[in-house]
């Protein structure tokens, strides 16, 4: 029941589990489900004509629906990316990674996803292998769930 | 007809260290020795379970420990049938407030001790009813040490 | 434009590792020593306002029902406000316009965490949306590594050079830290040390981080005709600024931030403040990464965008240098999430009253307070002067 920390004061761990049901919308589930097919999809905004991805129902900015889709390509350049080597409890995915700001080709907006498909052991190496700016491209996992880990990682060209 | 909405099933789960401090430490320890124990505000005089570290209406250190009684008054009660996930008492359990003699709260805890499907034992309940502490053999220095209260 | 309001008093705990009381008992303890310095009772409250982090935190929601009696709040109105890191100055800033409208005349403010009571990443995480962005935020850290990379970038600052100025920073802000008996962590560092430390997220190391902390913050506001009865030095708010950006990381430039630069100018212009690096007296911003108060920096106009390493490294920012940022030690040395940025407040309210202590910047009458929120979305700034 109660145990004691590393200062000998009287604590009680526990955990809590809560489970939820997100409910994704027609928007994320059609953006997923292009997913499936391997195709990223975007949306144009009437107004402004930016492009952003993922796919949104309304323009944060004209704050007016975004009905025009649009097939991004799956190739763009890194604008930012971090390498993350400490996990904390319950994190989704698994260090080491590089979590990227990727601008894909057409679009307006930074696209968040994984660096990878080489050792990612060593961050000294990793420095040499990735660069801002470099040109990469979505590599997509074989068994797909519509789900935005379908791809698996963008690997620099 | 039913609609069905795609959804995304996740949980959160996060782990807790919860400082116990010395107060409820003690009170735990009481537990364990088969003892309900309260403080008293020094000021106003107030006995109040479980024992605080102040007191909520002078907001000075509670200083003097006493040791409750273990039996008192039904002062309300409610059964729980419903479940819910993670629920940390499996219904149907009867979850009561009971004002413990000479104390100057209500202490939160449970009534039991008997069948509760039973229409007739549930309408034994009343506000003012006597009941007493029913204590586990095994204490493990957890409120539920105590089993229940049961009318008496 | 409302009513001018003061700081009459602040309080905060010894901050760190607290696993010895419980949650409300740490409260009770900052919120104690604000009414000694003020010199007021519980009663003298009209209303009280109460935040922390996402409460998943320490596993208790909507705490400020757990902490009526801690707070004296019991038959009081009580406002609540949540806004992530920037939650300290927006409790501030709530309390402002509360007692700024006329509808009360003094108000508690209070910020609290209590760190070690869960895990801080994995409470942070849930920030973001479980469809997309959580999958890719490595915490707080990954976040802010990848800001402060872009705007590396943007200015072709060299990778040595702001390693160099953020090193500077982390060295500069734990010494300042044994100033100040309040802070967390009390202990010097070389550039050295800094330099070498174990990677987090590349190029952030541990040194350029701030620890998890436990603690609570206390600030008493009141009204103008009560300031001047109560209290002997009141430290005057003198503008407010609040601004955040779209939810999804991709959509803004987070490098010419731009709820960092607003929130700033909003509140320069109300304090009427148009050369701040000149006219202010301190800056206590929040930095719980070394890179990220760079960027502040060139964000609050304290020199021109591309330049922050450059003015660092001179030592315009130290504590003898032309604007001394966090002389209190900053986020740096004590982060209790909740209350941070309200420290960040008492800490300016202290300096511009003369009651900083050791720490006291000699002749300090204008004073900057700041705190962001969320996933670099939210940015509040406050700035108190010793006159009215």
């Amino acid at each position: 029941m109660v145990t004691f920390d590393k200062k000998g004061n009287p604590i009680i761990e526990t955990e809590a589990i809560i489970p939820y049901q997100s409910v994704l919308g027609p928007t994320w589930f059609r953006f997923f489900e292009g997913l499936k097919e391997e195709k990223i999809y975007g949306t144009k905004c009437q107004k402004c004509r930016r492009v952003l991805v993922p796919a949104r129902a309304f323009c944060p900015r004209c704050f007016l629906d975004m009905e025009e889709w649009v097939k991004v390509p799956s190739e763009g350049e890194i604008l930012a990316w971090v390498y993350t080597n400490y996990e904390y409890f319950g994190m989704p995915t698994k260090p080491p990674f590089i979590t990227a700001i990727i601008r894909l080709d057409g679009t307006d907006t930074g696209f968040l996803h994984l660096i990878g498909g080489f050792d990612l052991s060593d961050v000294e190496k990793v420095r040499t292998r990735v660069k801002d700016g470099a040109r990469v491209q979505a590599v997509w996992r074989k068994e797909k769930q519509g789900h935005v880990m379908d791809i698996e990682y963008f690997r620099p060209l | 007809m039913e609609k069905h909405f795609h959804v995304r099933e996740h949980e959160v789960w996060l782990p807790y260290r919860f400082s116990v401090g010395p107060v409820f430490h003690r009170f735990y320890q009481g537990l364990k020795e088969g003892k309900i124990l309260g403080n008293r505000c020094p000021k106003c005089g107030k006995v109040l379970v479980p024992p605080r570290s102040f007191c909520p209406d002078c907001y000075v250190d509670m200083t003097d420990w006493v040791e409750t009684a273990q039996e008192g008054e039904l002062v309300s009660w409610v059964l729980g049938r419903k479940e819910f996930f993670g629920m940390p008492m499996d219904p149907p359990f009867i979850g009561a407030l009971i004002r413990l003699d000479r104390t100057d709260c209500n202490f939160l805890h449970l009534v039991g001790g008997f069948d509760l499907d039973q229409k007739e034992n549930l309408k034994k309940l009343r506000t003012g009813i006597r009941v007493k502490a029913v204590w586990r053999d095994d204490k493990k220095g957890h409120f539920l040490d105590i089993q229940y209260f049961q009318p008496i | 434009m409302g009513r001018a309001v003061a700081v009459i008093g602040t309080g905060q705990t010894r901050h760190g590792m607290r696993s010895e009381v419980t949650y409300p008992d740490l409260i009770r303890e900052a919120v104690l020593a604000a009414f000694q310095d003020a010199g007021i009772t519980p009663d003298d409250i009209d209303g009280v306002v109460s935040g922390t982090m996402p409460s998943m935190m320490e596993g208790v929601a909507l705490t400020h029902f757990y902490f009526a009696d801690a707070l004296r709040s019991v038959g009081k109105p009580i406002l609540k406000t949540e806004t992530c890191g920037s939650t300290g100055v927006s409790l501030a800033i709530t309390g402002y316009y509360w007692v700024a409208s006329g509808l009360a005349d003094v108000v508690l403010v209070v910020g609290s965490e209590k760190m070690h009571e869960g895990d801080s990443q994995a409470t942070m995480t849930t920030v973001a949306e479980p469809l997309y962005q959580r999958f890719f935020i490595s915490g707080a850290p990954g976040a802010f590594g990848m800001q402060s990379k872009l705007w590396l970038q943007r200015y072709n600052v060299p990778e040595d050079k702001a390693r160099d100025a953020a090193a500077k920073v982390s060295v500069d802000h734990h010494k300042s830290g044994l100033l100040n008996p309040y802070a967390h962590i009390r202990k010097e560092y070389s550039m050295e040390d800094v330099k070498n430390a174990p990677v987090i997220v590349y190029p952030v190391r541990l040194l350029d981080v701030c620890p998890n902390s436990d603690g609570a913050c206390a600030v008493i506001m009141a009204c103008e005709e009560k300031a001047k009865k109560i209290c002997s030095k009141p430290a005057w708010i003198k503008g407010v600024g609040y601004a955040g950006e779209e939810y999804w990381i991709g959509d803004s430039d987070k490098v010419v931030w731009e709820s960092a630069v607003k929130s700033a100018s909003e509140a320069y212009k109300m304090a009427g403040i148009s050369n701040p690096r000149q006219e202010l007296d301190v800056a206590e911003i929040y930095n719980p990464f070394t890179f990220q108060e760079l960027l502040y920096y060139e964000c609050f106009g304290f020199c021109d965008f591309g330049t922050a390493c450059d003015y660092t490294l001179k030592g315009t920012f130290a504590r003898g240098g032309e604007l001394p940022c966090d002389p209190s030690g900053g986020v740096l040395c004590t982060n209790p999430i909740g209350a941070t940025g309200l420290i960040r407040c008492a800490e300016a309210a202290l300096q511009v009253s003369g009651k900083a202590g050791e720490r006291q910047i000699e002749g300090a009458e204008l004073a900057l307070a700041h705190a962001m929120g969320g996933i670099i979305q939210f940015n509040g700034v406050m700035i108190l002067g010793s006159k009215l």
